[in-house]
């Protein structure tokens, strides 16, 4: 596989940017060529290059026109695999930030881990989660992702009563995902109304990037 | 959603790392006509922070000026970090600052309250130096900038000048170092939060501290560093003092995570630039690239490189450490000749200094 990056007219550190965001895409051996119109930006691109454990080439093309050519083995393949971090994209993000490919790239999650909230009267505590998600929409910035697990899960199937601010909070792109071994656990996964099914290792990646996180 | 402004989208090169290259300055300076008076204690063929004029046997008055584009995102911490760099100059001379005044670029569809931000911000530092601030001059510009003209005071055989370092001294830094680095991770935004806490209270404190805790000792040479880095500033000493210095690059102190960020490569130009300039000066040795790059990093608000002799090395660096500066000080390497016939700046692994 061959990527071209083109940071032609990209100032310090955005070349270094793309192309770490470039060896993240690789996903295996192959070769990435970033071209660039400054000498900052070959010496910095080679770096992050080296710094993976690719190999790095450059070569001047013209004037103010540069080559860096990455070669990116094996050994070094499985070094960025390991080191990958999920390549979600909030909300509201400015093209350089989307680019940055950040490990802190999830602004606000909220984790709903039960049809209930809080401690107490069971029946309280359904009607308290539902005015919670309701209280969501309300908000002025809203969560990148809400994550629905155990009986948490039983907020996203038919019957639910929190479906339409959910579909509110999704057409306002919220994302919203529900735990698939939990639906499977009850026999609901069928009647899933909203959002879409995730797993174990998704919501510790999602969690683990998240700015902040909300539990009911 | 109100879209926030972030400072730093406007310039294309912050704070000190937005210093003209020093190959091209001293080109341009060189040109200059030269000025002469009996009462010029420092003027500026020797490339100091600041000039210095004798007015009286007991006060010289310190004038100087700085002023950059944004380094940080957040107008109020952004006025402090260029206040904090502009009084360095009169502190790095030995003096105190006194007089501030405010010098500002800002657009005219900018937000005024931002301009009002980045001002309460320099204001609260010259406070804290202790200075006055009456005013200043404004122009508009589509690039905002803002710094401070300052003017301090110093007794005429006190004023520390960035040349004279002698064979044996021990070259004590005040600050971490790292700026310039951490800056680009943070715009690059792979800084950890740590690092960016750190390098935004690094740029903010004032060497005010350090300049106090240096007063009872024997300073031979000092100068802030900043846009030039430590091997570019340890450049200059070394020419105009005709030193040979050998720097110990595992014994400086730098700031959380600039080492990782230098070997990805977020590195801003003004470092290669200076390490051009010391090029001929420098004698690498087998130190790895990563510290070429750390010490050539331009500096924004760096600290105080002071030039002591060996036998007042220690008390020094306890004084520093009684005065709790809020920053990392750390030896950075010794003066082995201040007679040579070609100055020069050696980096080793290790130097055996106190």
């Amino acid at each position: 596989m061959m990527i071209t990056v083109n940071a032609m007219g990209d100032i310090c550190p955005i070349p270094v940017v793309k192309t770490k965001k470039a060896l993240g895409e690789l996903n295996g051996p192959g070769e990435i060529e970033v071209l660039v119109d400054n000498e900052t930006a070959v010496k910095n691109v080679t770096k992050m290059a080296r710094s993976s454990g690719a190999e790095a080439e450059s070569e001047q093309l013209g004037d103010k026109q540069y080559r860096v050519l990455i070669t990116v083995g094996e050994d070094a393949a499985e070094k960025l695999k390991s080191a990958k971090s999920p390549a979600v994209q909030p909300q509201g993000q400015t093209q350089q930030e989307a680019a940055a490919g950040c490990r802190t790239c999830v602004g606000t999650v909220v984790a709903v881990g039960s049809d209930r909230m809080g401690e107490g009267s069971e029946e309280l505590g359904h009607i308290l989660i539902k005015s919670f998600i309701f209280a969501l929409t309300q908000l002025d910035d809203l969560p990148d992702k809400i994550l629905f697990y155990n009986g948490g899960a039983k907020l996203t199937v038919e019957g639910s009563e929190s479906l339409e601010d959910l579909r509110t909070l999704e057409e306002q792109g919220v994302e919203i995902m529900t735990c698939g071994t939990c639906l499977d656990y009850y026999g609901i996964k069928d009647k899933l109304a909203i959002g879409g099914v995730t797993n174990m290792y998704s919501i510790v990646e999602t969690l683990q990037s998240a700015m902040s996180v909300i539990r009911p | 959603m109100q879209e926030k402004i972030r400072l730093t989208q406007f310039a294309r090169h912050g704070g000190c790392a937005a210093k003209i290259g020093p190959d091209t300055l001293s080109r341009v300076l060189g040109r200059l006509p030269k000025f002469s008076d009996p009462d010029l204690i420092v003027g500026f063929e020797t490339s100091d922070d600041a000039a210095v004029y004798k007015i009286t046997d007991d006060v010289a008055v310190i004038q100087t000026l700085d002023f950059f584009t944004p380094v940080v995102d957040d107008p109020y911490t952004f006025g402090q970090v260029a206040a904090t760099n502009a009084l360095s100059d009169v502190y790095a001379m030995g003096g105190e600052p006194k007089i501030a005044l405010n010098i500002v670029c800002f657009p005219g569809d900018l937000d005024p309250d931002i301009l009002g931000e980045i001002l309460r911000g320099g204001a609260d530092k010259v406070r804290e130096a202790g200075a006055v601030l009456v005013g200043g001059h404004s122009i508009q510009d589509d690039v905002p900038k803002y710094g401070l003209s300052v003017a301090g005071i110093v007794h005429p055989d006190r004023v520390y000048k960035n040349f004279g370092c002698k064979k044996g001294d021990v070259l004590i830094l005040t600050k971490q170092l790292g700026s310039g680095i951490v800056n680009t991770a943070v715009k690059a935004q792979m800084a950890s939060a740590e690092a960016e806490q750190e390098v935004i209270r690094v740029m903010t404190t004032l060497n005010r501290k350090a300049k106090e805790a240096a007063a009872d000792f024997t300073v031979h040479a000092c100068t802030d560093v900043t846009g030039f880095g430590l091997l570019g500033h340890c450049s200059e000493m070394a020419d105009a003092s005709r030193a040979v210095i050998e720097i110990g690059v595992e014994g400086i102190a730098f700031m959380h995570g600039a080492k990782e960020y230098a070997e990805m490569g977020l590195i801003p130009g003004g470092a290669y630039r200076n390490q051009e300039h010391v090029s001929g000066l420098l004698d690498a040795g087998e130190v790895g690239e990563v510290y070429v790059d750390l010490l050539s990093d331009p500096q924004t608000s760096g600290g105080l490189l002071f030039a002591v002799p060996e036998n007042e090395a220690a008390d020094m660096l306890r004084a520093f450490a009684r005065a709790d500066l809020g920053t990392e000080v750390s030896v950075v390497g010794r003066v082995l000749d201040d007679s040579a016939d070609r100055p020069c700046i050696r980096l080793r692994d290790k130097v055996e200094v106190i």
